[in-house]
């Protein structure tokens, strides 16, 4: 009789834990010495890390004389810091504004992630929000204090800066990327010697001219605020570096995909957006995410032109006479403040990869 | 004869230095069944696909419905809208699913309703036989299926006219079947312009109104279907059937 065979188990030696540490760490020579030498590395590097920032470590402390003189950790310096580094010169009463402004502002990133958002009531959402950041930052009405924004300081700063820097980069970028492939040349040319110029100029260039150099062309008495400078030049520094991005993924789509949307006869605008945009950006998105991780970190160069962002607040927090010496902590508090954002978006990515995964899955 | 459908007068064009397209003069009527043979790289995709003017031609006046083709874009967008087309390689969109692929030009081309959009959408999914698709996407289907979905994908604009290049040359041998059959029948509806370019002479047989011949950019010979593969006239057409039929 002509029956299909019965399908057989693998054997055994290709799976369960032993097979899979075989094949993984143990597969060549090569690979066990590299096996051997990354599990020497841990043990020398972890214990003596915990020992440092846990064990001997001072969690509390009244003055830094407790902490001086230990060989662990002193978090005690955070605890005394944490809030100067995180908001900066902003007055010390009113700092639970800055920090619903942070709240506020990572709401809305968080909702513009979730597609149960993706509607157009997320633009008013955004509206309404940034005026509440807006409102909540520089006060003046509903009885807040004015502040100005050269006291905005620390973490809400580099948020905003990043935040817009990327909101109003990207659109920027995508017209750039569709403009440089244009076939009237007059755009083209433009979107080139733009993307071009700017490329060729480093983030730090930028902003001084932004701070020092426009400032002499501007007529007298007329003067940009110098945080909206920096904002501006960290968005046309970051759309140029999004337009090549963008373009390379326009690049890879098949020209079979233009030809469809051709002969159903959609105009450009609706062949971009429903068929070209959507299929180009997919595949952009680990690059792009790439460039958004480097421009929020890019953010802490404003520190050359006397902003206070979170890098420039944690530098200043240890010129404190009574607690100097205690950079190490300060930094690897802010380390993990900008990883955490970071290690968020890279995260997010990965995830609407897998969403937005249509191709080949079954 | 009535007023052609499609007209091409002493049309021209090159590839660089190449000359791709020489002197095509064609006119198809209303509801004529044509299909285009000939050696590859003898212009006669090239030919189909300046009446959609995917392709420019450089020389001469292409007329559809009654209106020109030239660098107006409105013309072309008109002509578009009545002139469907199904690719060899499909070139449906991969990130939509099969039934967004079929309304995406209906509803914003053609400015139809969502729900009218997709009742026409399954009705046609229904022609060419895979309904139960519906929500699936692109690359989940076999090839065959997504030709299918292609052609039902052009439909749904209501085309007068149907180009179709190379439709089944990308596919499995065991899928040509099943998109021919779809194509026989919306040729049997009768109705239709369609204009084919295709190596399939069996649906020639089948359907065609009449049998054009090209080689090196040139019409060179055009009959009825049985005249044509019984009694070609050019030295070319006889030596190029005798190497496709075997």
């Amino acid at each position: 009789m002509a029956s299909v065979s019965e399908s057989l188990p693998p054997p055994s030696s290709t799976t369960g834990p032993i097979a899979w540490v075989r094949e993984r760490l143990f597969s060549s020579p090569l690979n066990a010495v590299l096996t051997i030498l990354a599990v020497w590395l841990l043990v020398m590097i972890i214990p003596a890390l915990i020992e440092w920032g846990l064990v001997q470590a001072h969690f509390t402390a009244a003055t830094s004389a407790e902490c001086r003189g230990h060989p662990g950790a002193c978090w005690a310096f955070i605890g005394e810091k944490y809030r100067f580094i995180l908001f900066g010169l902003y007055p010390y009463d009113e700092q639970w504004r800055p920090l619903l402004a942070v709240l506020v502002l990572i709401g809305l990133i968080v909702a513009t992630c979730m597609p149960l958002f993706w509607k157009p009531r997320l633009i008013v959402i955004w509206a309404v929000g940034l005026v509440v950041v807006g409102v909540l930052m520089w006060g003046g009405v509903f009885g807040l204090t004015y502040v100005e924004d050269t006291n905005w300081g620390g973490l809400p700063l580099t948020l905003i800066l990043a935040t817009f820097g990327i909101a109003v980069a990207f659109p920027l970028g995508l017209l750039l990327a569709l403009g440089r492939r244009s076939r009237m040349p007059a755009i083209k040319t433009l979107c080139i010697i733009y993307i071009e110029l700017i490329r060729g100029v480093p983030l730090i260039s930028l902003l001084f001219m932004s701070s020092v150099m426009l400032p002499l062309f501007l007529p007298e008495g007329f003067s940009i605020d110098k945080l909206l400078r920096a904002q501006i030049a960290i968005i046309l520094f970051s759309a140029a570096y999004i337009a090549e991005v963008v373009r390379g993924g326009l690049q890879a789509i098949p020209k079979g995909q233009y030809e469809g949307a051709d002969s159903l006869g959609l105009s450009y605008a609706q062949k971009m957006g429903f068929v070209i945009l959507p299929q180009a950006l997919k595949i952009v998105i680990p690059p792009m995410v790439s460039l958004f991780i480097s421009a929020f970190k890019d953010t802490s160069l404003v520190v050359i032109i006397g902003i206070y962002d979170l890098m420039q607040s944690t530098k200043a927090s240890l010129n404190d006479p009574a607690w100097r010496g205690f950079s190490i902590e300060a930094y690897i508090f802010i380390a993990a403040i900008y990883f955490v954002f970071c290690f968020s978006m890279s995260k997010y990515s990965r995830n609407l990869e897998e969403r937005l995964a249509t191709g080949h899955k079954r | 004869m009535a007023e052609p459908i499609i007209q091409m007068q002493k049309v021209n064009k090159w590839y660089g230095e190449f000359h791709v397209l020489r002197n095509i003069n064609l006119d198809v009527g209303r509801g004529e069944r044509i299909v285009i043979c000939g050696p590859s790289g003898s212009g006669k995709s090239t030919m189909i696909r300046c009446i959609n003017r995917l392709e420019e031609h450089q020389q001469g006046r292409i007329v559809v419905e009654g209106t020109e083709l030239t660098n107006d874009l409105k013309n072309i967008e008109a002509i578009r809208r009545d002139v469907g087309m199904v690719f060899q390689h499909f070139n449906l969109f991969p990130h939509l699913t099969v039934l967004e692929n079929l309304t995406l030009g209906p509803i914003w081309v053609l400015k139809r309703p969502k729900a009218e959009a997709e009742a026409t959408a399954m009705k046609y999914l229904e022609r060419v036989r895979i309904p139960e698709q519906a929500k699936k996407y692109p690359g989940q289907l076999s090839g065959g299926q997504q030709q299918r979905v292609a052609i039902a994908r052009s439909l749904c604009m209501n085309p007068k006219i149907m180009l179709f290049d190379e439709p089944t040359s990308a596919l499995d041998p065991e899928m040509v079947k099943e998109v021919l059959d779809v194509m026989i029948e919306l040729a049997e509806e009768g109705g239709m312009t369609m204009l084919c370019v295709t190596h399939e002479m069996g649906f020639a047989k089948a359907v065609a109104h009449r049998v054009i011949f090209m080689d090196r950019g040139e019409i060179v010979e055009q009959n009825k279907p049985d005249e044509f593969f019984a009694n070609p006239q050019n030295e070319r057409t006889k030596l190029f059937l005798s190497q496709i039929l075997h």
